[in-house]
């Protein structure tokens, strides 16, 4: 099942997802990237029916991009999240979406931010939030060691120790992640935790 | 695409002059439902029954020379085999080609449809659609049809301007980049065969015969999977049927009867009497 978890730090906001394509009893592709740029200083890490996670996130993407085209100025990260949670919850008593999100930014005036959407169209602002099978052991990881205004450095540690307890305790734990972050500089890709490596489509 | 709803709707009845019809109001078109006291039970067991189950194996992956597909042959009702001579490798143009798993009519349909969008692009753009364009195109039809009952599991190989593509696209809207799938009930059974022997460095009679082998593997397990395993190589100048061979006697030639010099009770002539 799938794993997705992130935190805000000093200056800075994480975000953690495995990267399993999983159909029943099948691994379609263990390095399939979860967490999509929304915009220069957003990610939006998604989880949920394949489907609808591409194509939900796809369509925030290119709406968030048309504002800042039309207005000449980006959403900030709460426009954008509550922006999100509408559609979520328009759709939800016609044409359900089944996808959970971890929304991650940084503004310049109010710094990092993180916003949980679950499927049911539910929004908070939170410092710390999980979905997914692996939420049972990375929120009481995350509530034990987290404190405020932590470092890039605690941060990650706190990430591994995550990882490390979803791959030793969850039954079918997805062996790869991927964490990106966002401060100041941007959305970026952060590392890789791997432990099967898959071989990559050769770029040309 | 705007759905057909023609057959939808409500004929106004016939109101003959002189006759009582200030009741007579044209009815909403309705079905009976049907009786039942768990309907809720009744409609999911409907639903499993209609629903085909992807019995097939096909599978495609990516190496150094381009790209190897291939299928099998067997088209199965529960447990009835009633053809073992399916196309399942369908050709959307010279040089892409699309599997098929699932429903057969909603796999060449779409397949088909898909050609068509590929072509109008062609003649739009003034050069040919790549295979990333062409799988989204087919991902966002099969989306907006989602929950409606349409069963396809197929993977589009072609060979564009960036080199081969392998993209597999299913009827619940998902769409993902790969080197290796495979797809279908038996495809457990090939994805065995094809990881174990898999490297990127292979030639084109190497990649055609780990493809055939992985394809007889998984129809020797699989029920709902058999007939012909046939082979395509989708290269730089478009796809080429490589070969197609009866799983049956593939499996003579893979496990050969070596005529066994001793015999359990051999009969010899009674001594002449």
């Amino acid at each position: 099942m799938e794993c997705v978890f992130g935190l805000v730090g000093n200056d800075f906001a994480i975000v953690v997802a495995d990267t399993s394509a999983v159909h029943s009893i099948l691994v379609h592709k263990s390095n399939e990237d979860k967490i999509m740029f929304l915009d220069s200083h957003k990610l939006i890490a998604a989880s949920g029916e394949p489907g609808d996670r591409v194509q939900f996130t796809e369509y925030i993407q290119k709406n968030v991009a048309l504002y800042q085209f039309r207005n000449g100025i980006p959403l900030t990260t709460s426009a954008a999240a509550n922006f999100t949670r509408g559609e979520l919850a328009t759709a939800l008593r016609k044409n359900p979406y089944s996808v959970n999100i971890l929304l991650a930014g940084y503004d310049k005036e109010t710094g990092p931010s993180l916003y949980y959407i679950d499927y049911l169209a539910t929004l908070h602002k939170l410092e710390k939030g999980a979905f997914g099978y692996g939420s049972y052991f990375s929120l009481s990881m995350m509530d034990r060691h987290y404190h405020s205004g932590m470092s890039v450095e605690e941060a990650i540690d706190l990430v591994d120790k995550c990882i490390n307890e979803i791959r030793s305790r969850l039954v079918v734990a997805p062996p790869n992640f991927i964490i990106k972050i966002v401060d100041k500089d941007g959305a970026r890709e952060y590392a890789w935790r791997q432990s099967v490596a898959d071989t990559p489509a050769p770029s040309a | 695409m705007k759905l057909d709803t023609s057959g939808l709707e409500s004929f106004p009845s016939l109101i003959l002059h002189g006759n009582d019809v200030a009741g007579e109001i044209s009815a909403p078109p309705s079905f009976d439902l049907p009786n039942s006291n768990d309907f809720d039970g009744f409609l999911k067991e409907a639903i499993q029954m209609v629903k085909p189950a992807k019995g097939t194996t096909t599978l495609a992956f990516i190496f150094k020379e381009g790209v190897m597909v291939a299928a099998d042959s067997r088209a199965s009702m529960g447990g009835y085999i009633s053809s073992q001579s399916v196309k399942k490798i369908i050709e959307i143009n010279p040089y892409m080609l699309g599997t098929m798993a699932g429903g057969a009519a909603d796999c060449q349909f779409w397949h088909r449809n898909l050609g068509i969008k590929c072509r109008l692009h062609e003649l739009a753009n003034k050069r040919r659609i790549s295979v990333t364009g062409a799988s989204k195109l087919l991902a966002n039809i099969l989306y907006s049809y989602r929950g409606m009952g349409l069963s396809v599991g197929t993977m589009i190989a072609g060979w564009d301007e960036t080199g081969p593509g392998l993209y597999y696209v299913d009827s619940e809207g998902g769409r993902l980049k790969g080197t290796r799938f495979s797809v279908g009930s038996g495809s457990p059974y090939a994805y065995g065969v094809l990881d174990s022997g898999y490297k990127y460095d292979m030639s084109i009679e190497e990649a055609s015969e780990l493809a055939r082998r992985a394809i007889y593997h998984a129809t020797f397990r699989d029920g709902a999977s058999g007939g012909v395993a046939s082979v395509y190589y989708v290269g730089p100048t478009g796809w080429k049927k490589l070969s197609g061979d009866d799983v049956g006697e593939l499996h003579y030639h893979y496990n050969p009867v070596t005529p066994s010099t001793t015999v359990e009770q051999e009969m010899v002539d009674a001594a002449a009497a």
